[in-house]
């Protein structure tokens, strides 16, 4: 273990924020989901070397938190927007139209869903439900909501952003 | 106190309708005439009304204004607060009648409902305690601390709650196993990981009355001997885990949790766990297993969580709205409680509206209303007139009921007999447009998502599933493709681990058992009637209609359309790419599809 912390030494990974945030957790029973958010929080995502310091430093198994990284939906191995659009797919935006919401807002983006833009901006993501059904159709950008939208709204909302 | 009382709904979905920007226009307003010190601006729990958004209601008259935007503010300050008159045009307009309401009684949305787990949502400032207090907040508490545990249990019994999350179990049965499982260390776990499409009853009594739901855990934790408990809640939902914090924290300074709870010797220590994303571990053991930091996965039962939860302690899990009964039995006593509702179904129930509906919003009626008059009474009918087609109730989980079933009383026990479930209380409406084929692929869709992957019935059989339903609505079905669909759904029901797997077929087997017609029709004619599954349709101009004004022809992304102005226009089906854009843009409805 020794060796392995040594290697970290020598890494230009900034550990800082993991180490922090470690340190905050420390001795807290089943803190692996909110150590992960607190490490996504710190970078934007998940980087490798943060999962692995977490693995090492919290005796946990790399698969083991690789495997909670990557189960979580709102976990991320990538590197993401700093505004992220997320498209409620729920029953009632799917009634009231919300796979056209999607599209325009993949033509007016150039993205897939989970995909993001090349300037680090705009991170699209369909979402399962938001909650907000009575606006239906929704998208959160960040945490604002946007309600009642039509495929005409779109250009504008992403715009003013 | 001189001041009049203005209330503005502080929900997600008012404030994403502006409530705020309407609240601080209103400030600014009362701030230019110095009238600021008159009036006090309350922000509450959501009022279900979240069609009509943003609210305000002025007391003490209780004028209910809604859709109330910032420029509306000057009108409402120098009309209303300094002339007392009322501004009509921002009164809801009934859908039918066209009246004008002044109070929010006389809305036909509000009139049949019984509020009394929402009671506070919408009247009390979520934020404020001693709001809380003095519409009998923490009576119920009181009361349960200075009774044995056991009546405690028993009242719950005799009350007849039962679970609002779903399944519908005995709330007081769970609390007598947990009671009696044998252990030093037990917990409470509310599940707030509402996930069911559709659903937000739960997020809205977190957003709207914290207190109730951390009054109940409370009297749950005393009767039960757990010291200690948590609210796992959907990230998804920062208001209402922000408004929970604010309510753990009050409750604390107050004495309400903490060491020695107004001087009983009972402690409790409650916290909040953020859900990571994750539809599965709404199910207990998956949601357990997230709390202790693992994948979501859940695990045979038994032993129930009862017996052994977390940490492999004795643990109660209940729902939000659940939870949120449990004051008011307590404080009304079992008995006043079980006189609303039917025979085996006691109390009332949230419903979320939504879909094609007039009234979308939170509804809370006594068990056993009939469908249609949620629908028609409360929910004020079908959108634009259309056509009733079906309602699908309680997310992916369960089922889609046809118009033959809108006199069906809703209840447990009636809506597992249609083929539905009560589940969380989604209700979702659809008209003539929604096609059904296309509805179970969407759930199918979602629960394949969502599933863990940790079983084979459900990992696998609801890809199969949804391969099949993908093949009907591209018009690739073929004739024995019912039966197999019909077989998984029933093998996929018998042998998945967990209430996820084992329900992931309701939506097809319902629309298999009331919609058969249009599968068929999808097979054999390959024929869509609802008009969307693209693969099988075509557009066409409908000559009748047709003015040639040629806004269709410049909003098509694919130059399909052509026709010269005031001519009737033409659709080229082999360019045309089925988006939709010209039937939206069309106001004469002369684009149609077959």
């Amino acid at each position: 273990m020794k060796e392995v912390l040594r290697c970290y030494a020598e890494d230009p990974f900034d550990y800082k924020p993991v180490e922090e945030v470690l340190v905050k957790f420390q001795g807290v029973k089943g803190a692996l989901i909110p150590i992960l958010q607190a490490v996504q929080e710190a970078y934007g995502y998940l980087p490798r070397q943060a999962l692995e310091y977490v693995s090492v430093k919290q005796k946990v198994p790399f698969s083991r938190v690789f495997g909670v990284a990557t189960f979580y939906a709102q976990f991320h191995l990538e590197p993401r927007g700093r505004y992220i659009i997320r498209v409620c797919q729920g029953t009632a935006c799917h009634v009231r139209g919300g796979a056209k919401i999607m599209q325009a807002l993949k033509d007016e983006l150039n993205l897939e869903v989970g995909g993001t833009s090349e300037d680090l901006k705009f991170t699209l993501e369909s979402v399962a439900c938001i909650g907000a059904c009575g606006l239906a159709p929704v998208i959160m950008i960040n945490n604002d909501t946007y309600g009642r939208l039509t495929t005409e709204k779109i250009a504008e909302i992403v715009r003013a952003y | 106190m001189s001041q009049k009382r203005i209330l503005l709904c502080a929900g997600t979905g008012c404030i994403s309708s502006g409530a705020l920007k309407a609240r601080d226009a209103l400030i600014e307003e009362l701030n230019k005439r110095n009238m600021a010190n008159d009036f006090l601006i309350v922000g509450s729990g959501c009022h279900g009304f979240c069609e009509q958004g943003p609210i305000f209601i002025v007391y003490p008259e209780e004028t209910f204004y809604c859709g109330v935007q910032p420029e509306d503010a000057a009108e409402l300050v120098e009309e209303h607060l300094v002339n007392g008159r009322i501004v009509d045009r921002l009164l809801f307009k009934d859908p039918i009648s066209g009246v004008r309401v002044r109070n929010h009684r006389e809305i036909g949305f509000y009139a049949k409902q019984m509020r009394k787990v929402l009671g506070n949502c919408g009247v009390i400032d979520p934020e404020n305690i001693d709001e809380y207090i003095s519409a009998k907040g923490y009576e119920g508490l009181k009361k349960a601390l200075l009774m044995e545990k056991t009546a405690i249990i028993e009242e719950v019994k005799s009350s007849g709650l039962r679970g609002r999350g779903g399944a519908g179990f005995s709330t007081g049965m769970k609390w007598d196993f947990t009671y009696k499982a044998k252990g030093e260390k037990k917990y409470i776990v509310c599940n707030a990981d509402e996930g069911d499409p559709g659903a937000f009853m739960d997020r809205s009594v977190l957003e709207g009355d914290p207190h109730a739901v951390i009054e109940g855990m409370l009297i749950a934790a005393y009767a039960i001997n757990a010291d200690e408990g948590y609210v796992y809640v959907r990230a998804e939902y920062p208001l209402a885990i922000s408004r929970l914090r604010i309510a753990i924290k009050q409750a604390l300074e107050y004495g309400f949790l903490g060491e020695n709870i107004l001087g009983s010797g009972f402690s409790f220590d409650l916290k909040i766990k953020e859900g990571a994303g994750a539809f599965v571990c709404g199910e207990e053991t998956a949601l357990l297993a997230s709390i202790e930091g693992e994948r979501g996965m859940p695990r045979p039962r038994p032993p129930f969580p009862a017996n052994s939860g977390l940490w492999g302690k004795p643990t109660c899990l209940n729902n939000v709205e659940t939870l949120a009964n449990v004051p008011l039995i307590l404080r009304e006593g079992a008995q006043a409680y079980a006189a609303i509702g039917t025979e085996r179904s006691k109390g009332t129930k949230v419903f979320a509206l939504t879909g094609k509906i007039n009234n979308t919003g939170l509804a809370e009626v006594p068990m056993g209303m009939t469908m249609r008059e949620i629908i028609f009474d409360i929910g004020g009918g079908v959108k634009d007139n259309r056509e009733f087609k079906a309602v699908q109730i309680g997310g992916p989980s369960g089922g889609c009921l046809p118009a033959e079933q809108l006199d069906l009383p809703v209840d447990y026990d009636s809506l597992a007999v249609a083929g539905a479930i009560m589940g969380s209380g989604g209700l979702v409406v659809m008209d003539e447009k929604t096609c059904m084929v296309d509805l179970a692929r969407f759930f199918l869709t979602f629960t394949q998502n969502e599933s863990c992957g940790k079983c084979i019935p459900c990992r696998e059989g609801t890809k199969r599933m949804l391969e099949i339903l993908e093949r009907i609505t591209e018009g690739k079905g073929e004739e024995d493709d019912l039966d197999t669909l019909q077989d998984l759904a029933i093998a996929i029901k018998d042998s998945s681990l967990c209430g996820l797997g084992q329900t992931a077929p309701n939506p097809v087997l319902s629309t298999l058992r009331y919609f058969m017609d249009e599968y068929k029709e999808h097979i054999l004619e390959g024929k869509c009637r609802a008009g969307s599954c693209t693969n099988l349709i075509t557009y066409y101009v409908f000559a009748d209609n047709c003015i040639g004004c040629g806004v269709c022809k410049k909003v098509c992304p694919v130059d399909a359309i052509s026709g010269e102005r005031k001519v009737l226009h033409e659709i080229d089906t082999a360019l045309c790419i089925k988006c939709g854009a010209c039937i939206e843009k069309c106001k004469f409805d002369a684009i149609k599809t077959r």
